[in-house]
């Protein structure tokens, strides 16, 4: 097991080759995911460049059309530009999928830290824990966004919270085992402080498993926005977003079936992207996880 | 064996704490009064005013917590705000529906997974192998409500085999139930086959690499014994555990497939809820499918001892 694995990773015929075709061969799942990723990212940053029209702008005389050379996706029962409207929406996704990943890491990292490190902390911080993973994802956020009027900020506390026991469960099991290494013991004896042992030796080891599991969010985030949005509990109507566009299609989908496809489409894409990176950063990051897994 | 079922119940009584304390404060954070939320937007002062202190809105917070948690030991989830039927009768009502579709979504993902997971492990590195995890990426990052409407649009439409919306009792014949829990257990059990394939192959990888399975191999002993007695057996514990653990992804993509599927289930009353900003039908849904999350982890630590008698508590 160990052998085949170390021949595995170290090359054993002519020496490797460096740059980007070296980079392709070696991690195929982090390349194939990062372009279409991209062009994701690129489509909806460059929306305004790339044919689109108002993703907003109402034309009554032009409701429902089907495909055409005017309307590459057809138009929505407003007489929409779909197509406009889909490169647009992918913004939300990633803004949502980007603020998630970013906050529930953050919040998750200082709790986790924390509470691993802190032996009185971890009692009652695991249990309330344990208590929000009792609740389902969608649950949570949905009861959260139906307290307060729907805006794209509330879906983003909203999904963030669910995910921070996750994060945190994560992190604390690393500082568990690295706490205990003799590193620890000794800048403890030369009277490190408490912060400093936290920041400036615990957080690094925790670091490569986090952006692992930030990536895997992200693309939770973007899914839970997009089921949200679906089931009119996410993103407001006014702002397309892949969610919102279909949901708004489906009176429509027995006749236009590519009306509500086609943003599913765009929305399995980016999930499957993030995910591949995910994976790949993986294999990069952790290989003892990818064995694992 | 009765010490740790007692310690195990224990274990779960900060985690139900923790939900209904929040489920409590998810009106009482709300932003304004509750009275008020309750009330709807049409109340006159009057009105606000005698159902603060009809639902004793009046009284201190802990005294207010102590008696909804009164309300709940004895089964009173309180009244819709919309309907004003007591809200278990409502979650009563609609609970045939999405048990068949869980339990559906489960035989299905269970069947199947497992099987897949052992085959990839077995052949590991293999196209099988190959076709398994990539089917394991795509099953976990394509939505659920998109593989729901691709399966309609190619079943339902196209083909023209099963019904495309809707739900039939089991009482009324079980083809015709069948016919429609169908589709909507499939878009709900690719995620679930994604997770449990993926746990299984990783740990048949871990049993399959042991000393007694290559003894099993040298002593003559068939390959799909090996596999299944030999293997799966030991590599039982992750495998329920991740099952266990998926019901909660289970019970989100409820929500979702019943929308879709137009099945009058918990789902759908969550979503009318929603709309409706019927808080006590919120509130009663998230307990009993929190409640449902929690017991079945339960039943899978109780499980453990009897797949791995290992395992002492």
């Amino acid at each position: 097991m160990t052998s085949a694995t170390a021949t595995a990773i170290l090359p054993t015929t002519a020496p490797a080759r460096t740059g980007f075709v070296a980079f392709v061969r070696r991690h195929p799942t982090v390349t194939i995911g990062g372009a279409l990723l991209l062009a994701i990212v690129v489509a909806s940053l460059a929306a305004p460049w790339l044919g689109t029209v108002d993703p907003v702008s109402i034309n009554p005389s032009h409701r429902l059309r089907g495909m055409s050379d005017e309307h590459w996706f057809g138009t929505d029962r407003f007489g929409r530009d779909l197509y406009s409207r889909v490169l647009y929406g992918g913004r939300i996704s990633l803004v949502v999928g980007l603020s998630v990943a970013g906050l529930a890491t953050l919040i998750g990292l200082a709790i986790g830290l924390v509470s691993g490190y802190l032996r009185a902390v971890d009692a009652i911080v695991m249990r309330v824990m344990d208590g929000m993973m009792a609740i389902p994802a969608i649950m949570l956020a949905i009861a959260l966004i139906a307290l307060s009027k729907a805006s794209v900020v509330i879906v983003i506390v909203a999904v963030t919270l669910p995910e921070v026991p996750r994060v945190v469960r994560l992190v604390r099991s690393i500082v568990l085992t690295i706490r205990e290494q003799p590193y620890i013991e000794a800048a403890t004896a030369i009277g490190t402080s408490v912060p400093r042992i936290m920041l400036r030796h615990l957080l690094p080891n925790a670091l490569p498993p986090m952006i692992v599991q930030a990536t895997y969010i992200c693309a939770s985030a973007v899914l839970i926005e997009a089921a949200l949005s679906f089931l009119g509990a996410g993103t407001p109507p006014e702002i397309p977003s892949w969610g919102n566009i279909m949901a708004e299609a489906r009176p429509y989908f027995q006749l236009k079936p590519w009306m509500v496809l086609l943003p599913g489409a765009f929305l399995a894409v980016t999930v499957l992207a993030i995910n591949l990176v995910g994976d790949g950063l993986r294999d990069m990051l952790d290989p003892r996880l990818a064995r694992r897994m | 064996m009765h010490v740790f079922l007692i310690r195990r119940l224990l274990a779960a009584v900060p985690v139900i704490v923790v939900v209904t304390v929040f489920v409590f404060a998810l009106l009482h954070l709300a932003p304004g009064d509750p009275a008020a939320i309750i009330a709807g937007d049409l109340a006159t002062a009057e009105d606000v005013a005698k159902i603060r202190a009809k639902l004793g809105l009046d009284q201190p917070l802990l005294i207010q917590f102590f008696a909804w948690v009164g309300q709940l030991l004895r089964g009173d989830l309180g009244n819709s705000i919309f309907s004003a039927h007591p809200v278990s009768e409502l979650i009563g009502q609609r609970l045939e529906p999405t048990l068949s579709l869980t339990l559906m979504t489960l035989v299905i993902s269970i069947v199947l997974a497992v099987p897949l997971g052992v085959i990839a492990a077995w052949r590991v590195g293999s196209w099988i192998d190959r076709g398994v995890m990539g089917f394991a990426v795509f099953g976990f990052s394509v939505p659920g409500f998109v593989i729901g409407y691709v399966l309609i649009w190619v079943f339902a439409i196209e083909l023209d085999w099963l019904p495309v919306q809707g739900y039939t009792p089991l009482a009324k014949g079980f083809w015709p139930w069948l016919s429609n829990i169908l589709l909507p257990s499939v878009t709900l059990a690719l995620a679930y086959m994604a997770l449990i394939a993926r746990i299984t192959r990783a740990a048949m990888l871990e049993t399959l690499s042991q000393d007694y399975i290559r003894t099993a191999h040298a002593k003559g002993v068939a390959t799909e014994n090996v596999l299944m007695r030999h293997a799966l057996r030991n590599a039982a514990v992750p495998i329920v555990t991740v099952i266990g653990i998926g019901v909660a992804l289970l019970i989100g993509g409820v929500v979702v497939t019943e929308s879709v599927f137009a099945i009058p289930g918990l789902g759908r009353l969550t979503v009318d809820a929603i709309l409706r900003r019927d808080y006590p039908v919120i509130q009663g849904i998230i307990l009993v499918f929190s409640g449902a999350y929690v017991i079945v982890n339960l039943a899978v630590d109780l499980l453990y001892t009897m797949l791995d008698p290992r395992i002492r508590y």
